[in-house]
């Protein structure tokens, strides 16, 4: 018998209680995907030809979209409904210098003071800047053990999709439906449609090939609203082969694919990670939501709303010349000619026309001809453990190269004290590379981080938008190795000549 | 269009809902000084007061800041067209009483350009008329409800107390441990 969730006193799924429910359930129901089976168990309400009320398992909390969420509260005298299942922690303001120095820009300041005091009256458990759990809300949640297969998960960040790596529900949220969760622990959802990615085949090359590479590739090929509407559901023995902090990668960039949430079926690789953590249950619950988890992967005839297959095994790295996560390039290519790229798209061409004036960059130049001037590993996308120590092996014994400032931002306070116990920052700062305190850092410039105007980054982050990484500075998304090797040559270089 | 055009990050640090109409499109409205730039449409003063937003495909893509729907509203219009938007702001216009309204790419083109002819939106009969156009565009029932009748949608949700206890009495939700 399975059992749902996590609690030493978790019952199973009412389904399975009386044995007619679990004759009725393995006889009756039609095939499912993943995502439909987590769907169906979270219904609270369904409004009749409307949208689901849907239960929500964990809500994860930061400072910059819940301000307005807890005044709603306040106004209407409501409390939070479920503190238990609510947590929060700092991450896009924070500075990554010095923690013990005053922060300088008042305005952060503010907004960090005020998540302390919202948390303290409401009862929500934060992970506050002196925590040593502190972190990039995306990974935290599953270091800790709160990011469980089956659950729905929610936040007020749209790369909230990063959970679901574990085989759960996760999604992003505006702070109206924030308040929301606060207050009714649930969210009304019309249900998303479900999309299969299926990659497949060995790459030749997985140190420098990497799942960013991969994700990259499939957001290059389906655009940045492929996905709309849809939750992406990654599969294939190419998507099976990856580690736990490669799969957050894939997942945490569903959303630039435009997609609702993305997710991949729990097997014993997401077991195996989750087991032991914090917050996770303990043995024999262990055991019993083990096996339950291992039962939510898609039914083998389930069906799909729409479906796409890759081969990864000869992908080459990838980097982003523009100014949209699809506007992605092989590293052995050139910048694309705006009307060849457009093909015959009148709104894409000037897009693309738009995209390379803000890059400053021409058509036909050989990406590895592009030189950058900083260098960022870090984010949610990329500032876990094997991020960092995969980077650490491009550039153990070399230099980083006079032009280019660069800097490592691990996601957690865990990730760094365990990095740090490797000697990964050592490695690091010898080369010359800044090694600083977690956070969202130069993900976003709403912290000290930022590019200045025309300065061009390597960045191991997910958004190329303009101005995203500070105003008028140019971004290229890449991998945490490509990335590396970019601060050594202070140019991209393909990263496979290395590793 | 993502939001990091629609309202910067820099902008995303108060901690009210109001009072984000001077910050749209801020990159786009204004040089690195704070001029206005003449060739950004908002700054054209014809365009001054228009309460209709046309827009391109995947309009507000990436991050769910929701400070781009309140920006939006704050500046002044009430509805936005556009070929498709992203999920998140969508969401997030309708919880703000702004009316997302997806055209098809053609009839979002004829809109661009006819542009200085006047749009009437009907949202009880999901209609948009502007010259020779007459459309109709989708909305779901209870999205439709809660604009046209201004709804708290938490207080709606709260009703359903009893439907949200039993949910957690049977599937004993409780804490992570």
């Amino acid at each position: 018998m399975a059992e749902k969730l996590t609690e030493p006193n978790f019952l199973p799924p009412v389904y399975f209680i009386s044995p007619f429910g679990l004759f009725f359930h393995l006889q009756n129901l039609p095939p499912a995907t993943i995502f439909e089976k987590i769907w169906n168990e979270h219904i609270v309400y369904q409004e009749p030809g409307g949208p689901s009320l849907l239960y929500i398992d964990r809500h994860l909390v930061h400072e910059v979209t819940s301000p307005q969420a807890f005044d709603g509260l306040r106004e209407k005298r409501r409390k939070v409904r479920r503190p238990d299942l609510t947590y929060a922690t700092m991450d896009h303001n924070v500075p990554t210098s010095n923690r013990s120095l005053p922060i300088v820009d008042q305005t952060s300041a503010v907004q960090i003071q005020t998540l302390a005091k919202n948390c303290s009256e409401f009862g929500i458990t934060l992970f506050d800047m002196k925590s040593p759990d502190q972190g990039i809300v995306h990974v935290i949640g599953p270091e800790l053990g709160l990011t469980l297969p089956g659950t729905t998960i929610v936040c007020g960040d749209s790369h909230t999709s990063t959970h679901g790596a574990f085989g759960a529900f996760a999604l992003g949220i505006g702070t109206s439906e924030v308040e929301h969760v606060l207050a009714t622990q649930c969210l009304w959802l019309d249900r998303p449609k479900t999309f299969a990615v299926t990659l497949t085949g060995k790459r030749k090359n997985p140190h420098a090939v990497t799942a960013k590479d991969m994700m990259l590739y499939v957001i290059r090929k389906i655009g940045t609203a492929g996905g709309t509407g849809h939750v992406l559901e990654y599969r294939g023995d190419a998507i099976s082969d990856l580690s736990m902090e490669n799969r957050m990668t894939i997942c945490n960039m569903s959303i630039e694919a435009g997609a609702r949430a993305g997710l991949i079926a729990p097997d014993t690789t997401t077991i195996d990670f989750v087991r032991g953590r914090r917050y996770a249950p303990k043995g024999e619950h262990f055991e019993k939501a083990s096996e339950y988890w291992e039962s939510l992967a898609s039914d083998p005839n389930a069906k799909f709303d729409k479906s796409v297959e890759f081969n990864v095994s000869s992908l080459p790295p990838q980097v982003s010349w523009g100014t949209n996560p699809g506007m992605v390039a092989d590293v052995t290519e050139n910048v694309p000619d705006p009307t060849e790229y457009s093909a015959g798209n009148e709104n894409e061409r000037k897009a693309a026309i738009r995209a390379l004036e803000y890059m400053a960059l021409d058509p036909g130049t050989p990406i590895t001809d592009i030189k950058v001037d900083r260098v960022f590993i870090g984010s949610c996308t990329n500032s876990r453990l094997e991020d960092l120590a995969e980077a650490s092996i491009v550039v153990k014994g070399r230099k980083v190269s006079p032009s280019v400032r660069a800097m490592v931002v691990p996601g957690s306070q865990q990730v760094k004290l365990e990095a740090e116990r490797l000697g990964l920052d050592r490695i690091f700062r010898e080369a010359g590379f800044e090694w600083r305190e977690s956070g969202c850092s130069m993900c976003l410039g709403m912290n000290p981080d930022i590019l200045s105007p025309g300065e061009r980054c390597a960045s191991t982050s997910n958004r190329n938008f303009e101005g995203r990484q500070g105003s008028g500075g140019r971004t290229h998304l890449v991998s945490p190795v490509m990335a590396a090797a970019a601060a050594i040559e202070g140019r991209f270089v393909d990263v496979r000549e290395w590793l | 269009m993502d939001t990091d055009q629609i309202v910067p990050k820099q902008f995303l640090k108060l901690t009210s809902k109001t009072g984000y109409g001077k910050y749209l499109f801020y990159d786009w409205r204004f040089d690195s000084e704070g001029r206005p730039r003449s060739d950004f449409v908002l700054n054209d003063p014809k365009y001054a007061g228009r309460q209709i937003l046309l827009a391109r495909d995947n309009f507000g893509s990436g991050s769910s800041r929701e400070h781009a729907a309140w920006a939006i509203l704050d500046y002044g219009f009430r509805a936005v067209i556009a070929p498709s938007f992203a999920d998140i702001f969508y969401n997030n216009c309708s919880k703000n009483g702004i009316l997302a309204v997806r055209l098809a790419a053609e009839q979002v083109d004829y809109l661009f350009e006819n542009h200085d002819q006047d749009i009437s939106l009907d949202l009880p009969n999901q209609t948009v008329v502007a010259g020779n156009l007459k459309a109709s565009f989708e909305i779901d029932e209870f999205r439709k409800k809660v604009l046209l009748e201004g709804l708290d949608s938490i207080g709606l949700t709260l009703k359903l107390g009893k439907e949200i206890s039993a949910y957690e009495a049977r599937n004993r939700v409780a804490p992570p441990t």
